[in-house]
C-alpha cells in the first residue's frame, strides 16, 4: 500500500513526462504551490514548487507552508510523499552489502539546514539557493542532467560546480545502495525540518506499553535502525511503519491523535 | 500548546508571505530554468 502511494506521490508531482523530450518545464499556475517533498522545481515533469528552493529565496510563505506540513504528517512525507525518498528505497533493493549508519553522521542534516539553507542565502548576493547550487542531488538529477542532455547551450557552459553536483549525486547514489536513504538520514533539509516536527505532528507514532512483550520485532523492521519502544516520535522516524507492521500485539500504532471534544457528565442512576 | 503556536506561526507566515507578494516571485522562479539547481549558475 505504501509503495503504491509512493508511486501515485510522485506521479502526481512530476505528471508532465512529456516535457522530458523538449527539455521544457511546466509553466502553469501549480508552480504558485510548493510540493510537500523534494522535487526539483526545474524539473522538465514537476507540476510544483520545491520548497527548499523556495524557503531559500526568503520566502515566508514557503517556510509557512513547509511548518504547516510538518505540523500535520511530520516526516511522512519522506515515507510517502517524497519522490527523492522513493527513488533511495529503490535503489537500497539492488542487491549489495548492507550497512548502518552511525547515528552522529544524521546530524550533518541540520548543519546544512543551517548553513545552506537558512544563513547561506542570506550571505550571497541576490539570496542564491546555496542549498540548490553546491548541493541537492535531486536538482542534478531531475532537472540538471534532462536538460544538459536537450539543450546544447547549457553544455556549453558546464564547468567545475556541474562536476561537484554530480560528484554529490554519484556519492548519493552508491550511498542510497549500501545504506537504507542515506539522504534522507544524513543530508536532506527538508527531512531536518520535518524531523524536528515530528514530536508535534498530528500524524505520529503511538506505542502502548502495556501492550508490549519485549519481542523486538518492531526493533529488527525499522530499516532506520531505531527502537520504536523508545523513540517512538524520533525526528529520524520517516512513518514507514514496519514497525507497525511487525507489531505482533498492536502496541505501535500509527493514526492522528484523537480530537477531545468537551463531554456531557454521563447521567447518573437517579438522572441527577 | 506547541501545536497552537506551530500552527500560527506557519498560518501568519503564509499569510504575510501572500500579503508581500512572494507567490509572484516564486512562481517567476518555479517557471524559468534555475540555473543554480542544475549546477551551473
Amino acid at each position: 500500500m505504501r509503495r503504491l502511494i509512493q508511486l501515485a506521490a510522485t506521479v502526481l508531482t512530476n505528471p508532465h513526462a512529456a516535457n522530458f523530450l523538449g527539455g521544457r518545464i511546466y509553466r502553469g499556475g501549480l508552480k504558485n504551490f510548493c510540493a510537500p517533498g523534494l522535487n526539483c522545481w526545474s524539473c522538465p515533469a514537476a507540476t510544483l514548487s520545491c520548497p527548499l528552493g523556495a524557503i531559500q529565496t526568503m520566502s515566508f510563505y514557503a517556510a509557512g507552508c513547509t511548518l504547516l506540513i510538518g505540523l500535520l504528517l511530520g516526516r511522512m512525507v519522506c515515507g510517502f510523499l517524497c519522490p527523492f525518498g522513493f527513488l533511495q528505497e529503490l535503489l537500497n533493493k539492488i542487491p549489495a552489502p548492507k550497512f548502518s549508519l552511525p547515528r552522529r553522521l544524521t546530524r550533518v542534516k541540520y548543519f546544512l539546514l543551517a548553513m545552506f539553507v537558512l544563513i547561506g542565502p542570506v550571505l550571497t548576493e541576490l539570496n542564491a539557493p546555496t542549498f540548490c547550487q553546491y548541493i541537492c542531488p535531486a536538482g542534478t538529477l531531475e532537472a540538471g542532467l534532462p536538460l544538459i542532455a536537450a539543450h546544447e547551450d547549457l553544455r556549453n557552459r558546464l564547468g567545475s560546480l556541474f562536476a561537484l553536483k554530480v560528484t554529490i549525486l554519484a556519492a548519493v547514489i552508491v550511498g542510497s545502495v549500501l545504506v537504507h536513504r542515506f539522504f534522507c538520514r544524513v543530508m536532506c533539509p527538508l527531512g531536518a525540518v520535518y524531523g524536528l516536527l515530528n514530536r508535534w505532528s498530528f500524524w505520529r507514532l503511538n506505542f502502548a506499553a502495556d501492550r508490549c512483550v519485549g519481542c523486538g520485532r518492531c526493533r529488527q523492521a525499522c530499516p532506520i535502525e531505531l527502537d520504536p519502544t523508545r523513540e517512538v516520535n524520533s525526528a529520524e522516524c520517516v512513518r514507514c511503519e514496519r514497525c507497525v507492521e511487525a507489531c505482533p500485539t498492536g502496541a505501535l500504532t500509527c493514526h492522528t491523535p484523537p480530537v477531545k471534544f468537551p463531554l456531557k457528565r454521563p447521567p447518573t442512576v437517579d438522572g441527577s | 500548546m506547541m501545536r497552537l503556536i506551530i500552527l500560527t506561526a506557519a498560518a501568519a507566515m503564509i499569510i504575510w508571505g501572500i500579503e508581500r507578494g512572494e507567490l509572484s516571485a516564486i512562481f517567476a522562479k518555479a517557471t524559468r530554468v534555475c540555473l543554480e539547481c542544475i549546477g551551473i549558475g
